[in-house]
């Protein structure tokens, strides 16, 4: 009985034209415009046009979106959709994979990412990442936050340094758990407390934007909200943008949500909006659970 | 819904719960006949297993116990006693004699009517010759290192023990019956024999701890023979190779695994690496006779030429391990270094070397414990020479322990059977000195994370 059932739904899926896919299909391929506003009143990063490719294959379609200062910024959508692929351009994480080229304007307060102006070490000091998975140092709690500071130089004594170290882990809502313990290798803490270390790490550099990239996926739900919380308070000194593949958490944290597929960015507006009353076809049918 | 079509449905659903239950039992039936056949074949491949462990431990003990029971009597040596008169007369010098006078005397004259005075039967010419044998030539050497030490020693009667002849030595040592001359296989004459028996009888026959073993150099005399130029020899040669091949192999390592560019060129230089390893170390030796001898006209027999030459061995080695090493750390960490706005050179100091280290010093150690025992490059460069003196520098002639043991094993008398298997020994001991810091070293810098 249960393998009619299976052949049934398989049928249902292998058919080539349902129609709702068939209608999405339709709505992509007259896609060419994103709906919604992509401008800020006040941007922190500016993107225009952006196309990425991986040798030849090309992964990201004509983006344009702006970061506002202040703000998170969620971007949501299905796998391979490219929203990892366009955050980690808005510090140039993809600079080591040989066959990526980017093409398009992006910008940091004006200063375009690309330039000769701006190197990337430099860059990766003023916008910070937080990986999906935590991805402590193989150091000691009190290393692990003092290391961005350390190779920068922003530390002129040991006592700078132990504050900036002690502020970070305070404001990553970490300080109270492991002040004891900041000998302790980084690699002790439970996951939740791991990926606080990284948020912490981060913030150590002082940066003007933090990438998220799918922070909580490896996380429970209890270390996941308070990550989220963190996220909340971090909004006022920060920008954040946040890669999710939870439509509730991206209604949570942020105040503007940007919806990806297969490479073109189809729809940005308050995330409210997009999530009470989405304006296109493809971001109602993910939102609703229909694909993705 | 039409009633035909129903039936159909009912029809079907029961065929198709049939085949179901068919299946399902024909699943079980089939899985728990193959069952025992699984397991079967998994407990014969635990016995392969078991019986290929143990077959190679019943081997390397054999090896061990053939080699320990052959080379220890090589630790020990058979001294006699001898109580010589220092009669300036017959050393040929003055009463106070100068320090060159002390060193050109006739020290084995002095033995040797030491021994005629012991023995005052012997008088023919050959009976003399035989009975001079019995002791050591080095007991000479002895002698004058006692006088040369203690001048006023002169003129007074010393007793001392000098080294046995090898002979007569392994005699003493293997405990033989010296009544029954007959039962004992030796070189030694019976006449000689009896000489021994009556020295032990005395009490002036002793085995001792060799020291001379450890001492000297190599020697023509096995009793004099050692171990000490093959063992500097070889300490100058590794830290010859490790000083070049460590640092060079790691930054290779280092630049091909994160800074080299994907392509043709790189993927050649990766083949070539490969290749390397796999060259007979022979044509390593060929090289550095041809390029650092002949050529840059480096010393013969030098530790600094054989360190060179084995360095080009090990190189491959260690950059093969070293960029597995590498391959090995994760890459979340080289990204979240990178996120941080690390330099690409700081995240490879800073994180991955660090990580990968434990890693590198492994292939290192294994790549220096080759060239410990390397033999045949060591060959083509004259490292097969005969060392008597110690070698003081990286360019004083020398040779190696391995080469030592190929040069003992070659030696015809019998005495350096047991010398070979004493060199291998120690041979052994310095690798194992050498995993053991290896060990300590992983245990150092090993880090979870």
């Amino acid at each position: 009985m249960n393998t009619a059932v299976a052949d049934d739904i398989l049928t249902q899926l292998r058919r080539p034209s349902s129609p709702v896919q068939n209608a999405a299909q339709e709505a992509f391929d007259n896609l060419t415009e994103t709906v919604g506003t992509v401008t800020v009143d006040n941007p922190k990063m500016q993107t225009s046009n952006v196309n990425v490719f991986y040798a030849e294959k090309q992964a990201i379609f004509d983006v344009n979106l702006d970061i506002g200062n202040n703000e998170v910024i969620a971007m949501i959508g299905p796998s391979g959709c490219g929203k990892s692929t366009f955050l980690r351009c808005l510090n140039r994480m993809n600079d080591t994979i040989p066959t990526c080229r980017v093409t398009g304007n992006m910008s940091l307060d004006g200063e375009d990412l690309y330039g000769a102006d701006l190197d990337p070490v430099l860059l990766r000091a003023r916008v910070g990442m937080v990986f999906q998975k935590p991805n402590p140092f193989a150091k000691s709690i009190y290393d692990n936050v003092a290391y961005g500071p350390r190779i920068h130089g922003l530390a002129s004594n040991r006592a700078e340094l132990d504050d900036i170290v002690v502020d970070s882990l305070k404001k990553a809502g970490l300080y109270d758990e492991v002040k004891d313990r900041l000998d302790a290798p980084g690699t002790s803490l439970s996951g939740g407390q791991q990926q606080r270390l990284c948020i912490a790490r981060s913030i150590a550099v002082s940066p003007e934007v933090i990438l998220m990239d799918e922070p909580c996926s490896a996380l429970d739900p209890i270390a996941t909200a308070r990550i989220e919380e963190l996220i909340n308070e971090l909004r006022e000194n920060y920008a954040i943008a946040i890669v999710t593949h939870s439509m509730q958490q991206a209604a949570r944290v942020s105040q503007r949500t940007a919806y990806f597929h297969l490479g073109k960015l189809v729809e940005v507006n308050d995330t409210n909006a997009v999530f009470t009353n989405p304006q296109h076809e493809l971001t109602e049918n993910y939102i609703t659970g229909r694909f993705g | 819904m039409n009633p035909l079509n129903n039936t159909d449905k009912e029809h079907q659903t029961a065929a198709m719960n049939a085949s179901t239950e068919n299946t399902t039992r024909s699943t079980t039936a089939t899985v728990r006949a193959s069952l025992k056949k699984r397991y079967a074949a998994e407990k014969r491949f635990r016995l392969y297993g078991i019986i290929a462990i143990s077959s190679s431990i019943g081997f390397l003990f054999l090896l061990l116990a053939s080699i320990t029971s052959k080379g220890l009597p090589a630790f020990t040596q058979t001294f006699v006693k001898l109580d010589v008169e220092l009669n300036s007369e017959q050393l040929g010098i003055t009463d106070a004699p100068s320090a060159a006078d002390l060193r050109s005397a006739n020290y084995s004259g002095v033995i040797k009517q030491t021994l005629r005075d012991r023995f005052p039967e012997v008088t023919k010419r050959g009976e003399k010759k035989a009975l001079y044998k019995l002791i050591s030539t080095g007991a000479q050497y002895e002698l004058y290192d006692r006088v040369a030490a203690d001048p006023s020693l002169v003129g007074q009667t010393i007793s001392l023990w000098v080294p046995a002849d090898d002979e007569l030595g392994a005699i003493i040592k293997s405990d033989a019956d010296l009544t029954q001359p007959d039962s004992i296989t030796t070189r030694m004459t019976d006449q000689q024999i009896a000489w021994a028996k009556t020295l032990k009888d005395a009490g002036d026959l002793d085995v001792r701890f060799n020291t001379t073993f450890f001492k000297n150099g190599d020697s023509r005399e096995p009793e004099l023979a050692g171990i000490r130029a093959a063992l500097i020899g070889s300490a100058f040669t590794l830290l010859i190779t490790f000083t070049l091949s460590f640092p060079v192999a790691v930054s290779a390592a280092i630049y091909l695994e994160e800074f080299a560019p994907q392509n043709r060129w790189t993927d050649i230089v990766e083949v070539n690496i490969n290749n390397l390893a796999a060259v007979p170390s022979i044509v390593f030796g060929l090289l550095g006779l041809a390029v650092f001898i002949n050529f840059f006209h480096l010393p013969r027999s030098a530790p600094v030429v054989g360190g060179i030459v084995l360095s080009l061995m090990t190189l491959p080695t260690i950059i093969i391990s070293s960029r597995a090493a590498l391959k090995a750390v994760p890459p979340s960490i080289r990204e979240a270094a990178r996120g941080l706005g690390a330099s690409p050179l700081q995240v490879v100091t800073h994180h991955v070397l660090p990580l990968a280290m434990p890693g590198i010093l492994t292939g290192t150690i294994i790549g220096l414990a080759q060239a410990l025992g390397e033999t045949a490059p060591l060959l083509m460069i004259g490292m097969v020479a005969f060392i008597v003196d110690i070698p003081a520098s990286i360019t004083d002639a020398a040779t190696v322990l391995p080469v030592q043991v190929f040069l003992w094993a070659d030696s015809p008398e019998r005495a350096f059977v047991e010398k070979t298997s004493a060199a291998i020994m120690v041979l052994l001991v310095f690798l194992i000195l050498m995993n053991a810091i290896a060990v300590m070293l992983r245990k150092r810098f090993e880090r979870r994370w």
